[in-house]
């Protein structure tokens, strides 16, 4: 049995509880044995974002000691394994533990689809979802081909949506066009976070989406706080909700 | 001169560890039919393309279209095609140009990729011929059309004369990104593809 | 004002942000179409990349290759260790032979230099010939684009311009009509003038020449009926052989506009007979920023404004919320380099979203920049203080999960018991947008409870 350390962005744990315990559950079904390495708090991605590079570092040791060990470490959260894979090399580039970390390190989907290659997801969700493809997962960990490069065309993570049943994916167009979180980004320049953030939603509006659906918690947090304010009935759920059957 | 070896030490202080040149091998494009997809890119980019057997037929072919027919100054420098009633040879101030209806120019070579002929326009009498008419026939042998600009390379000389690729007429989008044909160059650009 | 002051009052303006938004995104579209009609288009990229990193590492040699070259084919090789001594090189070159009109194709380097407001300063007229060059110099305007300098003008302000400078008929905004008043307008410019200006696109070492690339052929009659034709470059243009513009030229055209090539690629070697041709090398930073291990690789750039297009940032800001000539994604790693406080604004005006650098044809790790770039700046001190305080505290807490939980445990029910207090002070975000719902249990307790698992 292929035994997993959850680890649980720390907005995930504090704000969407049921996202980490979505991916929990969905790995259990997968046949992994899932354990939650408790030290855990933080990557240290919004000090970096911001430039802070002084005090992510300190964040990148401890994250890289408590995770040394596992031969898979899983996280609902394709920003927080970009951290880890394609940044800590900056912050902290000669941490002896690195390379093994890095190479253990996945977002969700990813892991189903290419080291647990999960051909099908045995759970329902019948609502018209529209995929949000959150920049980390889609441009830093290749989750999808993307728009911009002319490369085979694939889509890791609509391809195990696609499994559920009843499911109808629709697409919104300029499907992968940023939201607009950004981390500081999306204080720091509110307007046009804001106004990128509300042209996807009416992206998903003209496509029909009852539900967006990512694997960024980020991402929908922000998605979802303009929903609420417009007052829009769209639900913002992550992928792992989604896996999970959980219609919520 | 201070700035010039100021500048090159700098660059030489500067300079990160050398890096190999990769080369241009392995890239690009074989078209079945090179001359028969240079046709259709020279259509898409705004040109028309005309097919024709040899130079007589070219004259023929020039002779039909409205823009020669309503033309009143008309250069040619390509025997045979085109009855010039401009002598650029003789013209000496490029200035004088201005006002031609017609340039009927020889292409070297032309690129399917994208519709573009060279023009070694450096032994032309004047430059201008290929920019200052209102309308650009250019005459070009079938046989003469590579695929790719890798191939074009491969062939033209790059230097010392003059040489420009130009592909369909002059056009610019920068009104509301709406395409108008007809910019500072040609307003029409028209490619006499002979096959012998 | 820095990037987030401007582009909140671009924004504003919701039918001209969306309209401008989407005339760029077209743009960005077109391009996609180009790219795809080529099958080895990532190959090309990393080829383009490759053969870049290889001039950059030799490029003092290659200069002196070109100059050698250049000289040989009869053009006269200026330096400029700055813009400053650009403008003299080019006021002289102009003076000493009495020009009064000087035609100029587009070229960023000359506007990085500020060379018209030089030249207009001393009795030189200089007319830029490009059309969308030609609107924003009426307007007395920089451009806001790198490749569509009046991108952000609709139709009607345009005509309105053209009537009160160029006598179009007032309510004339067909842009075929406009285009056509400009052809007549400028062709009087043309014929005028004694000496045109170019940029450059590229500079090949191996012959000595310059290539230029335009769609209107300004530049195309701009140097070939004055008798003096003036190339100004930064010294970065630099590619070593006449067939690397093989892999260039492919790429430019469709990462600019989607357009298989440009419709005039002018190969210049050496003045027309009778006439003079000068290349102003410029460096004006460029040496130092090759100096600048993390950023070096923005001097590979070929300006195609491919990153502009994408940058869905750009889209709703436009390109005067930037505080350089040059906006964009390339632009905000290139500012800072000059001048890191007036354009310290500008790494931060990214949402990293990373678009940029997989259209960008020489596979510029902008993203990685921008984020370097955020680090820099820290280390200067140009973070404000709160923030600097507010990651500190929050890597603290981060290191002691106990503390941790607890700061969490304390924030969620702050946002419930005191739901205002909470909305106030996160004011950035509760502007526009609700705050998540604050669940009782964070992950770890429902863990715990629920799985029961120490």
């Amino acid at each position: 049995m292929t035994t997993v350390a959850l680890f649980v962005p720390c907005y995930v744990d504090q704000l969407y509880p049921g996202v980490g315990m979505a991916a929990l559950r969905v790995l259990e079904r997968h046949g992994c044995r899932v354990v939650f390495p408790e030290d855990q708090t933080c990557c240290g991605q919004p000090m970096a974002n911001a430039g802070c590079a002084d005090e992510a570092r300190p964040l990148a040791d401890r994250f890289l000691r408590i995770f040394a060990g596992y031969e898979y470490v899983v996280a609902p959260s394709g920003s927080c394994v970009s951290m880890v894979r394609n940044h800590y090399q900056d912050l902290v580039p000669d941490h002896p533990g690195l390379e093994r970390v890095k190479g253990s390190t996945f977002e969700l989907c990813e892991f189903l689809h290419d080291v647990l290659r999960v051909e099908r997801v045995d759970a329902a969700f019948p609502r018209r979802v529209g995929l949000h493809r959150s920049c980390h997962g889609q441009r830093e960990l290749r989750l999808a081909s993307g728009s911009e490069r002319v490369v085979e065309p694939f889509d890791k993570v609509k391809r195990l949506l696609a499994t559920l049943r009843g499911i109808t994916l629709v697409e919104p167009e300029r499907a992968d066009e940023c939201c607009g979180f950004g981390g500081t980004f999306a204080v720091a320049e509110e307007a046009v976070s804001c106004l990128m953030g509300r042209d996807r939603v009416a992206a998903h509006e003209r496509a029909g989406a009852e539900v967006i659906a990512g694997v960024d918690a980020s991402c929908l947090m922000h998605l979802d706080g303009l929903l609420r304010r417009a007052g829009k009935p769209i639900g913002v759920r992550h992928v792992a909700e989604l896996l999970a059957g959980e219609e919520g | 001169m201070a700035a010039r070896e100021e500048i090159l030490a700098a660059v030489r202080r500067a300079a990160p560890p050398v890096r190999e040149h990769p080369g241009v091998g392995g890239l690009g494009v074989r078209f079945p039919d090179p001359a028969g997809t240079f046709a259709e890119t020279v259509a898409a980019v705004g040109g028309t393309c005309l097919r024709v057997a040899d130079l007589a037929a070219a004259d023929r072919a020039l002779r039909e279209l409205p823009v020669y027919r309503e033309a009143r100054r008309i250069a040619s420098l390509v025997p045979g095609v085109g009855a010039g009633t401009v002598d650029p040879a003789a013209v000496s101030d490029p200035h004088d140009l201005e006002g031609l209806d017609v340039s009927v120019l020889p292409g070297a070579l032309g690129v399917a990729e994208n519709g573009a002929v060279w023009l070694e326009a450096g032994a032309f009498p004047h430059r201008a011929l290929y920019v200052i008419p209102e309308h650009l026939v250019l005459v070009l042998g079938a046989a003469d059309v590579v695929s790719d600009m890798h191939q074009a390379y491969d062939r033209i000389a790059v230097g010392p004369g003059f040489g420009v690729f130009v592909s369909g007429p002059s056009k610019t989008a920068d009104i509301e990104q709406a395409l108008v044909i007809g910019a500072h160059g040609a307003r029409s650009c028209t490619v006499l593809l002979t096959e012998a | 004002m820095g990037h987030a002051e401007s582009a909140a009052l671009f924004v504003r303006d919701d039918a001209r942000v969306h309209w401008h938004d989407q005339a760029v995104w077209w743009v960005r579209q077109k391009r996609d179409a180009g790219a795809r009609s080529v099958p080895d288009w990532e190959a090309l990229r990393e080829r383009a990349e490759a053969i870049k990193a290889h001039t950059l590492s030799r490029l003092g040699d290659y200069l002196e290759e070109f100059e050698r070259n250049a000289t040989a084919r009869g053009a006269t090789v200026h330096w400029a260790r700055d813009g400053e001594q650009h403008n003299r090189i080019v006021h002289r070159i102009l003076a000493d032979r009495g020009v009064k009109l000087v035609v100029k194709s587009k070229s960023m380097l000359t506007e990085e230099c500020g060379l018209n407001p030089y030249l207009e300063a001393r009795g030189i007229e200089i007319a830029d010939t490009d059309l969308g060059e030609r609107i924003v110099q009426l307007n007395h305007q920089p451009p806001s684009h790198i490749v569509m300098p009046a991108i952000h003008l609709k139709r009607e302000e345009i005509g309105g311009l053209f009537h009160r400078t160029i006598g179009t008929p007032e309510g004339l905004t067909d842009p075929g009509a406009l285009t056509e008043a400009a052809r007549q307008h400028l062709r009087t410019k043309f014929l005028g003038a004694r000496a045109g200006m170019t940029g450059v696109n590229f500079a090949v070492a191996e012959t000595g020449g310059v290539v230029v690339v335009t769609n209107e052929g300004n530049a195309d009659m701009g140097t070939s009926l004055p008798p003096l034709h003036i190339a100004c470059m930064g010294i970065e243009k630099l590619i070593p052989r006449a067939r690397d513009l093989g892999v260039f030229l492919r790429l430019l055209a469709r990462s600019a506009v989607g357009q298989p090539i440009s419709v005039y690629t002018s190969h210049f070697h050496g003045p027309r007979p009778g006439g003079e041709l000068h290349l102003v090398l410029v460096d004006n930073g460029r040496s130092e920023l090759l100096g600048q291990g993390a950023f070096r690789r923005a001097l590979s750039c070929i300006r195609c404004g491919a990153c502009l297009n994408t940058c869905p940032v750009f889209r709703r800001s436009g390109g005067y919320s930037y505080t350089w000539l040059i906006p964009g994604p390339i632009g905000s790693v290139l500012a800072p380099a000059r001048d890191p406080v007036t354009h310290g604004s500008l790494p931060f005006a990214s949402s990293l979203c990373g678009s940029c650098t997989d259209v960008c044809p020489v596979r510029i790790d902008l993203p990685h920049q921008l984020l370097r770039w955020r680090r820099e700046l820290v280390a200067r001190g140009q973070l404000p203080p709160g923030k600097r305080l507010a990651m500190r505290l929050a890597s603290l807490v981060f290191r002691f999960p106990r503390l941790y939980a607890l700061a969490g445990r304390l924030a969620r029910w702050a946002m419930r018991a005191t739901p205002g207090l909470a909305r106030a002070l996160s004011a950035g975000w509760t502007r526009q947008r609700e705050l998540p719902v604050p669940p009782p249990e964070s992950f770890r307790d429902l863990y715990r409870r629920t799985l029961g698992r120490p």
